[in-house]
């Protein structure tokens, strides 16, 4: 298994659509054959004409806020010694986290292939109120997909894609979480998918998906290339990205430019929901040497029992908990570029702690598990090493969870 | 794969009595590993082939009803094994009886496919429905299946595109399953018989030699309007009667012999 250079992550697959020759795939019903196939000319027509791409870039600007800032953390990094912490503020893309960026893509499609309607699914509510702005838009009508579990943890995302005029679906199967939603999802899509487009909320799903969202959120890291030049004249020597990943729509889109270069140079770092300290479940397939399975039309790592039951994952991290994880970043981790860890619940909040204490920064729950690995690991750096962490998502929808878990408004 | 499978007779059969064949879905291990043996042997006593599904907790082609009976096995903790062993006391009894196992590929790939089709072969599976493993992605598999006299069951839906609708049908055997409407299992029949049976036609013409039979949405209501087909599937109907007659403390089994009685009634 090898990665290839100059080649976009997304396109390294094969004629089946697996990365590696065993992550990926398209392990779908047969309705959805030719909504997928169809969804696939269209994108790879589409990332060709120079006409969209204008559009793309337009609404990129004008629509979601690009280029986000990238700033140091200078008071995070004298308190911890060791390596300058930096971070790439992607929560400022409008709506506040990285789903914009795959959302307003999706949209566009959706618009290109003459269909009125989108849905999606989410399980913090990013996914989902981004579509919902999207949608509103480009005057489509939007369903979205979520676990009543999450419906309940994170109001804030639920009132705005509600104001945004997008239905939540609320589901009560399983553990009425991401995963539960996305199936659901599918579901929806294999009923209606003549008149309806499907948006995956992450890079996770059957091939198509897994591209569309990866070539949407690769915007973070050309933004950051051109950033890096502009504050240190070239890429760093001793690089590290460090970004939390639930299905890994965010860590691609930080890594993508980065891939080429030897690990040595830019060392990748995947962090996962490692779950409550004491319980036995977590949502960490990667750094926890989960076994392939099959979920939601890929074959990827994935929580699962012997049997192929998937398991029921816990995080205090709706958008992390999940049990699966981009085919992508399988392949990453068998190639070795990318390396996989995992935060706890616990660790995670003390980051949050931390970070909002030194730092004019609100991140969420999902890169506050970045934070934990990055706090973990900068004290023992050099101060020549630059740690870029992507906070990819805003606190503001953590509201409730952060008041209940550390008193705090 | 032997030129006159179970499968292949349990057409005929029906064919001779100037009929469709009737086709019911259980899931295996509903409501109990117990109950599920009992059910299958006696509705087997109308239906001509018998689907069994493994319950899997993340079914992405099935709705409420089917799912509802999914959960409910796993819950009483049937394993893959369980559902081979309710096939093999099955066939102790009623050895001319095709069964057809149907599940996710997550299942088949947990288990390892070549074990997965050897222990198939032992309990005298007849046939495989695999959801989420479509042509061709599935050609592997189904040759494998064919080599060891097992009938793979292709899929073909109101989606599937002409090129690949010859392609299916040259490489299905015994029987193939037309999916009647976009939807999962259990939704409400939301396409004409008179539109269903045209494109059941389509198939029929590529090759009459293939048994094709029509599923989704099927119910006591809707059975007779499709009663051309070779073979008509009842699954969440079937399974929607077992979690009511939980609910109403009635015995599941007698019941749900009632519905299959009244299905095949209506296809007389
Ligand atoms: C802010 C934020 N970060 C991260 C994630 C995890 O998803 P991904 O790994 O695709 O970036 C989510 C998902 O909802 C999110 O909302």
């Amino acid at each position: 298994m090898k990665l290839k250079k100059k080649i976009p992550l997304i396109d390294q697959h094969d004629k089946f659509g697996f990365w590696g020759g065993k992550f990926g795939g398209n392990f779908i019903p047969e309705t959805l054959k030719k909504p997928i196939e169809d969804l696939t000319k269209e994108f790879e027509k589409l990332r060709k004409d120079q006409k969209f791409i204008k559009k793309r870039d337009f609404y990129f600007k004008n629509f979601i806020g690009s280029p986000t800032s990238f700033i140091k953390l200078e008071n995070l990094s004298n308190y911890l010694g060791g390596a300058q912490i930096w971070a790439k503020v992607v929560s400022e893309a409008n709506g506040g986290a990285h789903k914009i960026y795959n959302a307003t893509v999706h949209a566009l499609i959706c618009k290109a292939m003459g269909k009125k309607y989108i849905i999606g699914d989410t399980g913090a509510g990013y996914a989902g109120k981004m579509l919902s702005m999207a949608a509103k838009k480009f005057g489509l009508k939007c369903k979205i997909f979520m676990g009543a579990k999450d419906i309940k943890r994170q109001k804030p995302n639920c009132d705005a894609m509600r104001k945004n005029g997008a239905e939540i679906v609320p589901v009560y199967s399983g553990s009425q979480t991401l995963v539960d939603a996305v199936s659901e999802c599918m579901r929806y899509w294999v009923s209606n998918c003549d008149n309806t487009h499907m948006c995956v909320g992450s890079t996770v799903g059957p091939n198509i998906f897994v591209k569309i969202c990866g070539w949407s959120t690769a915007q973070i890291s050309r933004e950051l290339k051109a950033q890096l030049k502009e504050k240190f004249k070239k890429v760093p020597k001793k690089l590290k990205l460090i970004n939390c990943v639930g299905g890994g729509s965010s860590a691609y889109g930080f890594w993508s430019e980065f891939i080429d270069y030897d690990k040595k140079h830019i060392e990748l770092i995947g962090v996962e929901a490692g779950g409550p300290k004491k319980s036995l479940l977590h949502a960490a397939p990667l750094s926890r040497n989960a076994k392939i399975g099959i979920l939601h039309g890929a074959a990827s790592y994935v929580c699962q029992n012997n049997e192929g039951q998937i398991h029921e994952t816990e995080s205090i991290s709706a958008g992390l908990d999940y049990p699966g994880v981009s085919p992508i970043h399988c392949f990453l981790k068998d190639t070795k570029r990318a390396r996989y860890t995992y935060a706890t619940d616990e660790e995670a909040l003390t980051a949050y702690q931390l970070v909002t204490k030194f730092e004019k920064l609100n991140p969420s729950l999902e890169p506050s598990h970045a934070f934990a690995e990055t706090i973990k690991i900068a004290p023992k750096l050099s101060k020549n090493t630059i740690l870029i962490v992507n906070s990819c998502g805003d606190a503001k929808k953590d509201r409730d969870i952060l008041k209940e878990r550390l008193g705090k408004n | 794969m032997k030129k006159n499978s179970l499968i292949n007779q349990s057409f005929q059969n029906a064919k001779n009595e100037k009929r469709p064949a009737l086709l019911t879905y259980t899931v295996a291990g509903d409501f109990t590993k117990k109950k599920s043996l009992e059910i299958l042997k006696s509705i087997s006593n109308y239906a001509d082939i018998c689907e069994l599904g493994f319950p899997h907790n993340t079914p992405i082609a099935d709705g409420g009803q089917i799912q509802t009976s999914a959960y409910r096995a796993i819950k009483n903790g049937v394993k893959i094994n369980d559902v081979f062993s309710i096939v093999s006391n099955f066939k102790k009894s009623k050895k001319n009886k095709p069964i057809i196992l149907m599940g996710y590929y997550n299942m088949v790939y947990q288990y390892n496919e070549n074990k997965f089709i050897l222990k198939c072969k032992k309990a005298k599976v007849d046939g495989l429905i695999i959801v989420d493993l479509p042509y061709p992605e599935n050609k592997k598999f189904a040759s494998k299946c064919k080599r060891n006299n097992i009938n793979f069951i292709q899929l073909i839906s109101p989606t599937t595109s002409k090129s690949r609708l010859t392609k299916i049908v040259n490489d299905s055997h015994d029987m193939i399953y037309y999916i009647s409407m976009l939807s999962t299992t259990g939704g409400k029949l939301k396409v004409s018989a008179k539109e269903i049976i045209k494109q059941y036609q389509k198939i029929k013409n590529h090759n009459k030699s293939k048994n094709v039979v029509i599923g989704f949405g099927i119910t006591e209501k809707t059975i007779e309007s499709l009663k051309k087909a070779d073979g008509l599937v009842v699954g969440s109907a079937i399974c929607k009667e077992i979690t009511r007659s939980i609910k109403k403390r009635q015995n599941a089994v007698t019941n749900v012999i009632n519905l299959v009685k009244k299905l095949k009634n209506k296809i007389k």
